[in-house]
């Protein structure tokens, strides 16, 4: 390898790419490109006909644009939609069936499924490129009556249950991004528990993305009937490439009367070279819907990864209440840049949300905290706490908030507070006399910063994101 | 331990520093004292390798030159600074910290990694040796703790991670009577032959509890006069501005 691609594949743990042959839809998007991809996954009529509304609608509207990070402009026609790994086309009935390339990436990746599945007690419904290949631990969940698998399973033996939820959170209609999914979506992950049904163990979706200049249009809903619980967990990392990816996945959460769902995200994905050449644009959707009295959805994202990070996890808190939390750290490093928030809207009566979020910048990077806090005219007694911390490093990198806030009642509270920082030279002296290196001290600083958060994260997940915010601000400061 | 010949250092263009000569041998302890901006808190920073001072001269700890190595070496190698001011960091706990502290000194002297078990116990007899409330090992690093407490911390770290060369940059500074012997309890306790001290203090105070080895009156840059611990004693009454 020449020095320089060393020096690449360095910098980028994750940047391999497995040679698997790709059975791909032709380029482009069009009603054929949907028939496509709804005919290679056995979907029944009414689901098509959705994609087909879906892709009517998109026709008649723009993409939004009143976002702080600026991109060149995304020439749709000239981006594959449906790309699978060949060998996943009869789909294996075991782990050993699987392509043993796809083993090797998972190896490389450190996500063993075999190991995973004694181990950890993780189920993981690995999604590589856009077919599931493995899905573990089903017996266990099945005996409860819990159902995780990929959404085109669902589609096929679940209908009723995807009918009646998909795009009820996010409707088709909803901005240009999320139809653009609901259209050309490919697969993702399909959870549904039980009434009162506490779900044994965390339930994990690595996606990752493979083949060259395939978009990424991954579908999630998860419902969590009456009383019941479930924390799902969602990490990526993507192989290195210099054309940007457009990547716009859309998650829908649904929580029923006293249910709870936690949704923890870690993000890294390619962000780019040290230039700002490459890297994914990560514009997603997530948006749960406290649909029950005292219900609870509690979003948790750490976000590393990503050329362009543009996304809004966001809580409708419906039902009397209910309980809307949004913890993030967002770190950009180099000439990433980040528009990530979350939004709040009270609507039923005593809901409460909190937002913590932690924005870290370095290089050249630009982060802003974008949030919305709607309180209805009947959301009595709602109640808000919004607490936005930005920490600076260096000169040349930019931290932005911008809150709004929505207050249409007499006896609702909504507290905002948002703090600026720069990383404190005397701070690092006093770590490196005490014997850490100027990158452990780094690490050991942004880490307290973000502790709020990273403690909201599951164990196995929280070592994991640790280690990322001290590696993906690395060489960051001089 | 210490050689320092001729030692000057400069901050923005200013000369602190002007020629500084002092050698600390094994197992000594030496105070310097000497009145505000005579150079003092200079001399710890420069000491440890404090970033942004212009320097020249020679500085050797255990005959190895100091010049290119920056500060977490010559923490690694055993320059302990017990902080004038010590830094607060926010979400940081006190014992993850001390323990990524030692484990990283022990890492750079090749010594095996402590478990948090192991750790917790050595942290644990430390304080209990110190009369130190461990209480304040599970805050986060010095965030909100008293003045004292904070001093208090900083001698608690020295102990822990044993070094060879220590310099107390005005520890003593705004301690009641109870705070200070446990300043000096922590260095007393820890005197050996192959270890030394180098206590920065404004008052005689201290010494009462420490017995230093020599005392040297630090005045524009340079030390005036060196002598036993009569010294301190002698300022006490005189002033620094006698000693010119």
């Amino acid at each position: 390898m020449r020095k320089e691609e060393l020096q690449k594949a360095k910098d980028y743990k994750y940047g391999f790419t497995t040679d698997v042959e790709s059975i791909r839809a032709p380029k482009g998007l069009n009603e054929e490109v949907i028939k496509f991809i709804s005919k290679i996954k056995k979907e029944p009529a009414w689901m098509l006909d959705w994609r087909i509304k879906a892709y009517n609608r998109l026709k008649k509207i723009k993409e939004p644009n009143w976002q702080k990070p600026k991109y060149p402009k995304i020439n749709y026609q000239d981006l594959y939609y449906y790309s699978a790994p060949k060998s996943a086309k009869d789909k294996p009935k075991s782990l050993d069936e699987v392509d043993p390339k796809l083993i090797e990436t998972y190896n490389k990746l450190g996500i063993p499924l075999k190991e995973q599945e004694k181990l950890s007690g993780v189920a993981v419904d690995a999604v590589f490129d856009s077919v599931s290949v493995a899905t573990t631990f089903k017996d266990k969940l099945t005996e409860k009556g819990i159902i995780f698998c990929p959404i085109s399973e669902a589609i096929q033996k679940h209908p009723n249950l995807v009918k009646k939820y998909l795009g009820s959170v996010i409707p088709v209609t909803d901005h240009y991004f999320a139809t653009l999914n609901s259209a050309v979506f490919t697969d993702g992950s399909f959870v549904y528990i039980p009434e009162g049904v506490r779900c044994p163990m965390e339930l994990s979706t690595y996606f990752r993305i493979n083949a060259s200049e395939t978009g990424q249009f991954e579908r999630t809903l998860i419902i969590a009937d009456k009383g019941s619980y479930v924390s799902y967990l969602e990490g990526c990392t993507a192989p290195m490439r210099d054309e940007n990816q457009l990547h716009a996945a859309n998650v829908e959460l649904i929580a029923l009367d006293d249910a709870e769902i936690k949704y923890s995200t870690v993000q890294n994905w390619y962000p780019g070279d040290k230039d700002g050449k490459g890297g994914i644009y990560n514009f997603v959707t997530k948006r749960g819907a406290c649909r029950g009295k005292n219900s609870k959805i509690s979003w948790t994202q750490v976000e590393t990864g990503s050329a362009i990070t543009w996304k809004y996890p966001s809580c409708i808190l419906q039902g009397d209440n209910s309980v809307g939390e949004f913890y993030s750290i967002a770190i950009t490093n180099n000439h990433q840049k980040a528009d990530t928030g979350t939004k709040m809207i009270h609507l039923g009566k005593n809901t409460k949300s909190k937002i913590i979020s932690k924005g870290i910048s370095a290089g050249y990077a630009d982060n802003t905290y974008r949030g919305l806090v709607d309180i209805n005219k009947k959301a009595l007694n709602a109640r808000n706490y919004t607490q936005c911390d930005s920490l600076l490093m260096g000169n040349k990198c930019g931290a932005h908030t911008v809150p709004y806030i929505k207050n249409k009642n007499y006896c609702s509270i909504v507290e905002h507070e948002a703090t600026t920082s720069k990383i404190n030279e005397d701070q690092l002296y006093y770590c490196n006399q005490r014997g850490l290196n100027q990158e452990e001290a780094i690490g050991l600083i942004v880490n307290g910063f973000c502790k709020e958060v990273l403690q909201q994260l599951p164990m196995e997940f929280a070592v994991e994101a640790q280690k990322l915010v001290g590696i993906s601000l690395e060489g960051s400061v001089g | 331990m210490l050689e320092i010949k001729n030692l000057k250092a400069s901050i923005n263009d200013k000369l602190i520093l002007k020629g500084l000569n002092l050698n600390i041998k094994d197992g000594e302890l030496h105070a310097v004292m000497g009145p505000n901006g005579s150079g003092k808190s200079t001399l710890a920073n420069v000491l440890s390798g404090k970033n942004g001072y212009e320097i020249s001269g020679d500085l050797k700890f255990k005959g190895q030159s100091l010049a290119e190595i920056p500060v977490e070496e010559r923490a690694q190698k055993g320059i302990f600074l017990a902080f004038q001011y010590p830094l607060e960091i926010p979400g940081v706990n006190t014992n993850n910290f001390l323990k990524t502290s030692l484990n990283s000194v022990r890492k750079a002297t090749g010594k095996k990694e402590l478990d948090t078990l192991s750790f917790l116990k050595l942290v644990k007899d430390k304080s209990l040796e110190l009369g130190i409330d461990e209480k304040i090992l599970s805050r986060q690093l010095n965030v909100g703790f008293s003045g004292g407490e904070k001093k208090k911390n900083e001698i608690l770290q020295m102990k822990i991670l044993d070094p060879a060369f220590s310099i107390l940059d005005e520890t003593d500074s705004g301690l009641d009577i109870d705070a200070l012997k446990i300043i000096a309890k922590g260095v007393n306790s820890s005197r050996a032959n192959n270890k030394s001290f180098l206590v920065i203090t404004h008052y005689q105070r201290l010494l009462d509890y420490i017995k230093p080895d020599f005392v040297h009156v630090l005045s524009d840059g340079k030390i005036v006069k060196t002598g036993c611990s009569d010294l301190a004693k002698e300022l006490e009454k005189t002033g620094y501005k006698k000693i010119n």
